[in-house]
This record gives C-alpha cells, sequence and structure tokens, in this order.
C-alpha cells in the first residue's frame, strides 16, 4: 500500500501533498491546527472526496465515495472522542451494525468478542457494560472494533487525549501488536513525546503543503518543531517567567480556607498574590480542574471561606465570581466554552455583556469595537467577527475564549488546560501572554497536563493526589522529576493538607 | 448585495414560499391585490391575511422563543389561551355596564392568568427538567376543563359595542383591529429585544447551557422567562380571538394552534432543537400558513380535503429545506462553481493534469 498523492486546487486545503503508509509500520502525521491533516484523514476515509490526485491500495487505484467503502475496503479509524454506545456491552459495540442478518446469535458474538479482545490483550470482558471501562480500556475496543475487519489500514486521530501515561503506554502496547500483525497505523496527536516514543516515521504538513517524510529516528525534537512551524522555536526559550514580590505583609488576591464543592475534591487552602502565576500540577483525576471548578463555583460548593483582597465575600454561583473579578476558562472548550453557533464577536462580548446587565444591551458598534480590539491583540483568525466561532480552529477558538475573559478585565484569571489539543504555535502565544499578563499585575492559576509549559510559566506549583493537596513547590525544586516525587511519594510535606 | 444576502439568508425559505404562494394565487386571478373599501375599512385578500393570522403570529413569536431556550415546544398555547380568554369574559360579563376601563382591566387580568400559566409550565421545564412538550401535555389535556368551569355554560356571549370594535373594526380607522394589535405587538416585542439582552442570553442558553452557566447566565431563569413571554403571548391571542368571535367557545377556541405556530417556526428557518432563532423569520411563516390556508379555499377545493393539499405542500416545503438537500444543493452549486472556474483557467487545469501524470509515473 503506497502512493497516497492529492491535490485541492479549489480550497488549497490540501496542495499536491504526498503520503506514503508502508505495512506494518507507525507513521505519524504532523502539523498545526489547519495544516490539512485532518483534511487527508478525510479523504482518505471517503468523508471527502478528492479534488485530483491519486488513491492507491496495494498497487491497485481506488476511490472512494463514502465512508462505508473505505471501510469495506480495511481502512479502519477511531476518533478522538469515542463514538460508542456507552450502555451497550463491549461485544456489542464491537459487533454492532456489522451484521447484516435481523437474528443476533448473542453467544457466538460474544464468544468472537472475547476471542479479539484476548489476543489483542484488551482487559475486558465481552458482556461489561462499556461505561464500566476506564477510557483506555474504551478507546482500545474502538481500536478492536476498527481492527476487525481483516483491517489494513488503522487511522488514529488523537487517541491519547484523553487518557493519562499509564493508560497511553497501555494503547502503545496495543498498537506494537498490531504493528507486528502488518497492519499500518497512521497516528495523529500533539504530544511530541509521544511520537517518538511510538512511530517509525513522521510526515509533516504545513499550510496544507507537504514538509517532508522523515524517519523518526533521524530527527530530533527540535527539528521536528521546528519543521512544523517554521520559527518561533526561538520563542519558547525566550519565555521568562515572572517571580512576583511577595511579603509577609501583602494581602493576598484570593484566599480560600478549606473550600470543598460536590465534584468530591477534599477541603483545600489556596492562595494567590498579585501578578502571581501558580499552578495545580498532577495526574488525570487527581483534582486539579475540580480545585479549579471549586475557586470559581463551578460546581456546587459545600464549604470554604474565600476572601478577595482580605475581604470576606461570597461566591455560589459563577456569577458571583465573575463579579469578584475572577475568569475561569474551563478545560472542556467544547463543552462549557464556546457558544458554537454564536458568531466570534458575541463570544467574546458576552460575559463582559452578562456583567453589565440583562437591561444594558452594548450597541452593536460597540461590541464590533471590543471584538476588532481582541481580535487584533490576540492575534485570532477568523475570516470576520460575524462567523460563527464553531468555525475557527481549536487554537483560534480558545483565543476567542480567553478574549472574553481578558475584556472583562479579571483580577484573578484560571486557565484549566488552555493549550489542549491546540497548535504548538499557538501554545507558546498562550504561555508568552500569561507571563504579559502577570507582569501587568493580573494573578493567574495555569493547569496544564503538560507540566513542562507549567515549569515554563508557574513560580509555584501546587501538586495534587488523588483529589488533595501533596505538596507545593517553588523556586529551584520547580523540575520536572520534582513533581514527579512528590506524586510518587504521595506528599513530601505531610503537614500541608 | 452579496452581504444582505448573507444577513438574511434564513429568511430565504419563508419569503420563497411567500412568493410561489403568491404567483400560484396571481395565476388564479389578477385581482388578487385588490383591496376593497367597505363602511371605512379596507377588505381583500391581503388584510384578509393579516387578519387571520394575528393570533398565530402572536403565539408564534412566543413559541420561536421557548423553542430556542428550551430546545422544546409549548403544545398548551391555544388551551391556556382559552383559559386566559374565559377570565377575561366573565370579568367583562359580571362587571355591569362595559366601559374601555372594563375592558382593559379585563385583558390585565387575562395578562396575569397568562404569566400564572406560562410560570406553571416554566417551572415544570426550568426547574424539574420536564421535556417542554411533556409539561405542557398537563395544561394541554385538561385546560380546556378548566376554562369550561370557569365559563360556567356553554359559550357564553361577548355582546358589547368595544369588544366588536376590537374584534373588527373602529369607525373612522380603515384598518381592522387586531390587525394594527398585532402591529403594536410585535413592535412591543422589537422593543424588548432592542433595549435587553434577550437574544443573546436566550441563544446562549438554547445553544449551550453549561457555558452559559459559567459565564453567570442562569438557564434556569432564561427558559423560566421565556415561559412568562409565552404566557403574555396566549392573553394577547386569547383576547384576540374571543374578541374576534364574539363569544367564548371552551372547546373550539384557538383549537390545534399549536400545530400551526410550530410550522410557522420551522417555516421560519430556525431549528427546533434550540439555539439560535429569528422572529422575524416566525412571524413570515405565520403569515405564510395563513395565505397557504387562504390559498387552498381560493383555489376552491372542497373544505373537507383542504387538510390533505396542507399536508402535502408542507411535506414538499420540510423536504425541500431539510439538510440532506440542502447539502445536496451546496455540492452541486460547489460543482458548478468549479466548472467555470476550469473553462475560465483551462492552463492551471491542464497543469495539474500534467501533476497526475507525473505522479502516475512514479
Amino acid at each position: 500500500m503506497k502512493d497516497i498523492s492529492k491535490s485541492f486546487p479549489g480550497v488549497k486545503a490540501l496542495d499536491s501533498v504526498d503520503f506514503k503508509l508502508r505495512k506494518g509500520e507507525i507513521h505519524a502525521l504532523m502539523g498545526e491546527n489547519g495544516a490539512g491533516k485532518s483534511t487527508l484523514i478525510k479523504v482518505i476515509t471517503g468523508v471527502y472526496e478528492k479534488d485530483a490526485g491519486l488513491i492507491t491500495l496495494q498497487g491497485e487505484s481506488i476511490h472512494f465515495k463514502a465512508p462505508e467503502e473505505a471501510q469495506n475496503k480495511g481502512i479502519g479509524t477511531v476518533y478522538q472522542e469515542i463514538m460508542l454506545c456507552p450502555n451497550l456491552t463491549v461485544a456489542e459495540n464491537m459487533f454492532i451494525g456489522r451484521s447484516h442478518s435481523l437474528v443476533v446469535n448473542w453467544k457466538q458474538m460474544n464468544e468472537k468478542a472475547a476471542q479479539l479482545l484476548d489476543s489483542l490483550g484488551i482487559p475486558a470482558s465481552p458482556v461489561q457494560e462499556l461505561t464500566s471501562c476506564s477510557l483506555a480500556v474504551q478507546q482500545m475496543i474502538a481500536i478492536a472494533r476498527a481492527v476487525d475487519m481483516d483491517c489494513k489500514i488503522l487511522i488514529l486521530d488523537e487517541p491519547t487525549s484523553s487518557l493519562d501515561e499509564d493508560e497511553v503506554h497501555k494503547l502503545f502496547k496495543l498498537m506494537r501488536e498490531l504493528k507486528a500483525r502488518g497492519v499500518g497505523i497512521i497516528f495523529i496527536t500533539h504530544f511530541l513525546e509521544q511520537v517518538f516514543e511510538i512511530s517509525d516515521r513522521i510526515t509533516v504538513l504545513r499550510n496544507g503543503k507537504l514538509v517532508g517524510e522523515y524517519e523518526t529516528t533521524s530527527l530530533s525534537q527540535i527539528e521536528l518543531i521546528s519543521k512544523m512551524l517554521g520559527n518561533v522555536l526561538e520563542d519558547i526559550t525566550k519565555i521568562q517567567k515572572h517571580e512576583p514580590i511577595v511579603s509577609d505583609t501583602s494581602i493576598p488576591v484570593f484566599e480560600g480556607i478549606g473550600l470543598s464543592s460536590a465534584a468530591g475534591v477534599r477541603p483545600f487552602n489556596f492562595v494567590i498574590q498579585r501578578g502571581e502565576v501558580n499552578g495545580f500540577a498532577g495526574l488525570l483525576g487527581s483534582g486539579r480542574s475540580e480545585s479549579a471548578r471549586a475557586i470559581f463555583a463551578a460546581d456546587k460548593v459545600t464549604g470554604g471561606e474565600v476572601r478577595m483582597k482580605g475581604k470576606s465575600v461570597k461566591i455560589k454561583t459563577p456569577l458571583h465570581a465573575i463579579k469578584q473579578g475572577i475568569g475561569y476558562l474551563p478545560e472542556d472548550r467544547k463543552g462549557d466554552g464556546i457558544i458554537d453557533d454564536l458568531s466570534v464577536r458575541d463570544n467574546i462580548i458576552l460575559t463582559l455583556q452578562v456583567m453589565k446587565g440583562f437591561f444594558k444591551p452594548f450597541s452593536l458598534k460597540q461590541a464590533e469595537i471590543f471584538a476588532d480590539e481582541y481580535i487584533k491583540k490576540l492575534n485570532i483568525k477568523t475570516p470576520t467577527p460575524d462567523t460563527p466561532i464553531k468555525s475557527l480552529s481549536g487554537g483560534n477558538q480558545q483565543k476567542v475564549i480567553l478574549a472574553r475573559w481578558l475584556l472583562t478585565n479579571p483580577e484573578f484569571l484560571i486557565l484549566d488546560e488552555p493549550t489542549r489539543g491546540i497548535d504548538v504555535g499557538t501554545k507558546v502565544e498562550i504561555q508568552k501572554l500569561v507571563i504579559k499578563l502577570a507582569n501587568n499585575g493580573m494573578s493567574l492559576t495555569f493547569i496544564s497536563s503538560e507540566i513542562d509549559e507549567m515549569i515554563r510559566t508557574c513560580s509555584r506549583l501546587i501538586v495534587m493526589k488523588d483529589r488533595e493537596i501533596v505538596g507545593e513547590l517553588k523556586g529551584t525544586e520547580l523540575t520536572e522529576t520534582e513533581v514527579m516525587n512528590v506524586i510518587a511519594q504521595g506528599g513530601k510535606n505531610p503537614c500541608l493538607n | 448585495m452579496p452581504k444582505l444576502i448573507k444577513h438574511f439568508s434564513h429568511l430565504v425559505l419563508p419569503v420563497s414560499v411567500m412568493t410561489l404562494l403568491i404567483i400560484i394565487n396571481l395565476i388564479k386571478g389578477a385581482d388578487y391585490f385588490r383591496i376593497t373599501m367597505v363602511n371605512g375599512a379596507f377588505y381583500g385578500n391581503i388584510p384578509n391575511i393579516l387578519f387571520g393570522a394575528s393570533e398565530l403570529v402572536i403565539l408564534s413569536i412566543g413559541m420561536t422563543l421557548v423553542t430556542a431556550a428550551s430546545r422544546g415546544q409549548d403544545i398548551s398555547i391555544g388551551v391556556s389561551a382559552t383559559i386566559t380568554s374565559a377570565v377575561f369574559v366573565q370579568y367583562v360579563l359580571q362587571a355591569g355596564e362595559v366601559t374601555l376601563l372594563t375592558i382593559v382591566v379585563g385583558f390585565l387580568l387575562s395578562c396575569v392568568i397568562g404569566l400564572l400559566l406560562g410560570a406553571f409550565n416554566g417551572t415544570l421545564v426550568s426547574v424539574f427538567k420536564v421535556q417542554p412538550m411533556v409539561a405542557s401535555l398537563i395544561l394541554f389535556t385538561g385546560g380546556r376543563s378548566i376554562a369550561f368551569m370557569i365559563d360556567g355554560k356553554l359559550s357564553p356571549i361577548l355582546a358589547n359595542d368595544i369588544s366588536n370594535r376590537i374584534g373588527t373594526v373602529i369607525p373612522g380607522v380603515p384598518i381592522q383591529t387586531p390587525i394594527i394589535l398585532t402591529v403594536v405587538f410585535i413592535a412591543l416585542v422589537a422593543v424588548l429585544f432592542k433595549t435587553t439582552n434577550l437574544r443573546l442570553y436566550v441563544e446562549t442558553v438554547g445553544i449551550n447551557p453549561n457555558a452559559a452557566r459559567l459565564n453567570g447566565i442562569n438557564p434556569k431563569k432564561i427558559i423560566f422567562l421565556t415561559f412568562l413571554i409565552m404566557g403574555i403571548c396566549t392573553a394577547v391571542a386569547g383576547f384576540i380571538a374571543v374578541n374576534k368571535a364574539g363569544r367564548h367557545d371552551s372547546v373550539n377556541l384557538l383549537k390545534l394552534i399549536m400545530m400551526d405556530a410550530i410550522l410557522a417556526v420551522a417555516i421560519g428557518g430556525n431549528s427546533l432543537i434550540g439555539g439560535k432563532f429569528s422572529i422575524t423569520g416566525s412571524i413570515i411563516g405565520a403569515y405564510t400558513i395563513e395565505m397557504l390556508n387562504r390559498t387552498l379555499l381560493r383555489l376552491e377545493i372542497e373544505p373537507a380535503t383542504i387538510k390533505v393539499f396542507k399536508a402535502v405542500f408542507i411535506i414538499i416545503l420540510m423536504v425541500l429545506s431539510s439538510p440532506v438537500v440542502r447539502v445536496f444543493m451546496k455540492k452541486a452549486l460547489d460543482r458548478f462553481r468549479s466548472w467555470r472556474l476550469s473553462i475560465s483557467q483551462p492552463k492551471e487545469n491542464a497543469l495539474s493534469a500534467t501533476n497526475i501524470a507525473e505522479k502516475k509515473e512514479e
């Protein structure tokens, strides 16, 4: 199976891109958002029809008009969001929609499923409900489903973005197993370490054009990033973090004592000074997001006391928090952040408008001024301010949400995973912005599952494990290994609760 | 011009249906737009449509808002209007001598009842999270009996000069009163949208209630508010309907009007699962439905079979505006465009052809 090439003269989403996948290799497809990765995948799987070019599969020319045709030819795809039915059993999920007969032989189906699960080493029973499996296992079941039909090519689009490290390794084991069976795997991810760990070759796209195909071993991480971006590489090293001046007498901007919420985080204390950048570090499910949400009252607050600049205040709903000058950029951009059908402009002015009140709408002109200002300031790439936010790329959507909060001019801004699922260029931009805001006196809490990002930007890290704080690191202690140590030991300073 | 088209693209469907109906009517008889003056007021096909659609227009405004915020429909509107108007009629009948004040107080009283009914549905939907259609099923089922109990007998008659004038024409004013009331109501709604953030809030809640909450909007309050507005709409519609009829028929007043109201929302280009909405679209949709009803009558279709023709027309309309057909049309249009492009730029085309040839050799 080789020589897949095609071009899109009209839209230029893909400009004469060649892509070659060999039998039994793991091939990483890399590029920023909007580089054309998704388009390429969609052409391969028959979601889009190619305008020009040639696709051959094992020497035979193919032209898919519908996703089913691609599936029948042995091209399986697993997307970022798991597209299975949570309340059906594992076996049902693997075989649903497969058989063309009306009668289902349940016993045979379960047996076949058990065989397949066993051969791939997936720790799940065919009869258990899908929801009772961990996310990683669900992801593996989705892969098993795709692989089952005499699969020659498996496409994994961001399969690891919701998995923790341990789960990622389980997934990699499965991928190696499939590779040994001769399946060609196309792997798309934003995690560079994972690319270097698992892939054999890397193809880099930029702005719909092919940059090149490389052997993974011949490329360093730095080289890969520069191939993906071109230039901003040195910007990363230029980030200078801001150390706030804290004396014993200074009153913290925000102080929470014994905060807890209905989301199940243990009561915790939290303090942030003017101009400080701190962060919650911890593994997935450690309670870092839940803590942030408890501060903002995004989940029901069940206890604790809050002081803003030394004054006791009541924060029971997000509106209270907003009025106290707290902003919160949520982890789940799609579910909690964007209003997808509304325009970029409406999305930007939303929170400031709510602060101003129901009976005081901004004039269209005023709204346009605000939107234009922040589109320019944050370099948001949108055709017009009237464009619905859903048609923007992930990174630009995130910038719109950021603009929404910056417009309210908060004193304390919580950023929960602001860099998830967005391209490297925008990631760097956001980190630089965080530092700039802190220099101007804003307090920020920065949460990211990529610890190096936090170490680069935060002057203090609060380490969490099993929904409670197990330690705090600052200054020279701020290294990736030290964070890992604190998590592993479950707290170097047990008196911090 | 292209910007203008883009801005009003959601109105393409209702406007084109209306145009089609007008063409059909003009074919049937060129005198379609003729307006005659009877006793100092305008009559004719168009005034009749505006007159007949008054209640539907008002109710579809409320339906649009409820749909946008709660992602569901209120099916109790006709029944609610029957209850509010029953209260209005009883107040007027018991007042003895009917003055303008009696009518105004009676109307305001029916508005309060409308708010209460709206609050009932709104509480079920926003607080108890009952699906709107199920929540309003309660009033839909029991409401007409309540109205009958308020009436105390079948069809109490509303015979006084003021009611007659509200239902038909005020001497000296050339336009029928329900048309004027509808225009005033639409104007008030426009003012409401101009002076508040109702649109932004309702759309935000309808599209993403989680995000709305995190940005300081309380989705429950907004959904409740849309049902309150719907309550006012039912009171106004009930007021107009009962004054038009001159009596309160608790069994048949505005019967099954919620179907037409939902249809008006759909023809207006609105999604029935909430989110962005167009009041203008719904209003045009409501007038279109009335126009369709009267067109079928004008074509002298037998009254007993008229509903079949209406149904067929609506099916064709809905299929044409369905996402499947839209995507198909868009694809066809894209193909046509690229075909035209390939004619105007033969050079580039040839280039890409050689490209393909090269790749084949590889």
